[in-house]
């Protein structure tokens, strides 16, 4: 377990039209933790995940500048290959959105576009990453089925079963437990603590006790800014600024 | 005394009530009711034609000699056929190629431009399209045809679908367009975090979950397709022959009622024969609607 960062992330900045969105982010991601990115809704959590795949290139109204370094390679320089850099990262979103097609063919999709087609392969990978997310059992005779057939919190574990396929070293998550019942959240959380023996992962969260639950790393961020930043232990016991006392305290929500 | 009128007030704004709800489901059976009406009616009027000969006979058999009382409607159920796919088939992946250039590539602005263009294009008249077309897509087409070696006169069935083929564009493209854009962005998000190009994106995964938006619109300019009447006649030709290539007249069953009803009823049964035209065009465009409607049903329980 290094305490060596993963991601760096220096003097980012994000506007939309005349808003400032990211307010000079600076801050360091470690690798093979659970780090998460804590905070009220609107304070641009998400958006700093999505500029972290550059997800933010979809939204042309943003105008982003600053650099963020993964393995010492800019991720927003221009020159930088896309695909390749999001196939480094596992994304999972507020809700599941399952691909439109056979729950094999979403585990699939991602290996096959990265050109590994020998149907054996596939068949083995689509079992190793099913059963990675403990979904195997529970899908294994119904494959070819509809993956919208599955329950919202199955999907969920099908994307991130999914985005385990392209072999990521990151795994970026945005509320994922958000449209899923308890139990189905619960799963999912253990699923993290079990896979940041692995891959570095990144949490968007605005629930204070998931965070708790799961953080090693806890970004704390308000109106676009990082308040605070630092190992859960002490953010969580020893607080140093004035607004995450009282978001601790509950004062936000 | 005023809890009488307190009373007598509640009974008035009963009846009100259910008075007019009943008009509100008169006006629904009305519409219910209409397409059955207009079927039967057709079906009524052509009888006499059934019953006088066989029904294979009259939808197989290509002579079309009303004066002998010999009805075939083969010549023009297939000049519809041709006009309809040939159509469909030139109008079809354009449209498909500019919605995704539309929602996926062009800046908002080329898209909010790309409206009232499509609303301009559905509002002109269809008469309009027909004298286009003779004005510039008949001698196009006879050129064209001469430098394949087929010579025509431009008349042809290949001047009525590219006619055909550019009027159904604004109703193809509008549901095109709507039915790509509310594809979610999650999805393709989705597909993009996991190395795909936009390319790739598209093709696997928007327009795959676009599918049964994509079929209901192609389903819908076939419909119009088949049953648009003037501009097609106008260009099209109208000889009555088996037409075997696209540089051939044809003569489509709307142009045949709208060229001779009315004026050649004196001929026995050739009311009934215009009318079981009619009737044919009225099946073969519902079995259209119904058949997409089954795609849209079975395609999306697949995804």
């Amino acid at each position: 377990m290094g305490n060596e960062s993963k991601i760096k992330i220096d003097n980012l900045n994000l506007h939309i039209g005349k808003n400032h969105i990211l307010k000079n982010i600076h801050v360091s991601i470690p690798e093979r933790q659970l780090t998460v990115i804590l905070g009220p809704s609107g304070c641009g959590k998400t958006t700093l995940l999505k500029s972290l795949n550059r997800l933010t290139d979809l939204y042309p109204e943003m105008k982003i500048d600053g650099s963020i370094f993964l393995n010492e390679e800019d991720i927003l320089h221009s020159k930088t290959e896309i695909t390749l850099l999001r196939k480094k990262m596992g994304l999972l979103s507020q809700s599941p959105y399952p691909l439109p097609m056979s729950i094999y063919d979403n585990i699939a999709y991602g290996l096959r576009i990265s050109g590994r087609r020998k149907k054996k392969y596939l068949i083995k990978r689509v079992e190793h990453y099913l059963t990675q997310v403990s979904l195997w059992d529970e899908v294994k005779d119904r494959l070819k089925d509809s993956a919208s057939s599955l329950s919202i919190g199955q999907q969920q574990r099908l994307c991130l079963a999914r985005g385990l396929a392209v072999d990521p070293e990151i795994i970026l998550a945005d509320e994922p437990t958000s449209a899923l019942d308890p139990l189905s959240s619960k799963q999912i959380e253990e699923l993290f603590v079990k896979l940041k023996q692995r891959y570095t992962i990144v949490v968007v969260t605005h629930i204070l006790r998931q965070a708790r639950r799961i953080a090693d790393y806890v970004i704390f961020m308000y109106m676009g800014e990082v308040i605070e930043h630092g190992p859960a232990k002490d953010f969580f016991e020893n607080p140093k600024e004035e607004l995450t006392k009282e978001y601790l305290k509950g004062a936000f929500n | 005394m005023r809890d009488f009128f307190i009373k007598i007030f509640r009974i008035g704004r009963k009846i009100k009530d259910q008075f007019h709800s009943s008009w509100m489901f008169i006006c629904f059976l009305l519409i219910l009711v209409l397409p059955f009406i207009l079927g039967f009616g057709l079906l009524y009027k052509s009888n006499v034609l059934i019953r006088e000969q066989s029904l294979l006979q009259l939808l197989f058999s290509g002579n079309w000699h009303p004066l002998k009382g010999e009805f075939g409607f083969w010549p023009f159920i297939v000049s519809s056929l041709w006009v309809t796919i040939l159509s469909m088939l030139i109008c079809g992946p354009v449209c498909l190629l500019s919605a995704i250039h539309l929602t996926h590539y062009a800046k908002k602005w080329v898209l909010k431009l790309m409206h009232p263009v499509i609303d301009i294009l559905a509002g002109i008249p269809s008469v309009i399209y027909g004298v286009w077309g003779i004005l510039l897509v008949v001698p196009f087409v006879s050129r064209m045809g001469a430098s394949m070696g087929h010579p025509n006169s431009g008349y042809t069935i290949l001047t009525g679908a590219i006619v055909l083929s550019i009027m159904i564009i604004p109703f193809v493209l509008n549901i095109l367009i709507e039915v790509i854009r509310t594809v979610p962005r999650e999805l393709s998000e989705a597909s993009l975090s996991l190395g795909a190009t936009k390319w790739e994106t598209i093709k696997y995964v928007v327009l795959k979950k676009a599918f049964p938006g994509i079929i209901s619109s192609f389903g819908l300019g076939i419909s119009r397709a088949f049953g648009e009447t003037i501009a097609v006649l106008m260009v099209v030709g109208n000889v009555v022959k088996i037409p075997t290539g696209v540089f051939q007249p044809g003569y489509p069953l709307p142009a045949l009622i709208a060229n001779n009803y009315g004026e050649m009823l004196s001929i026995p049964m050739y009311d009934s024969a215009l009318m079981f035209s009619a009737l044919i065009l009225f099946v073969v465009v519902t079995i259209f609607n119904m058949g997409s409607r089954y795609l849209i049903i079975y395609s999306e329980k697949k995804i």
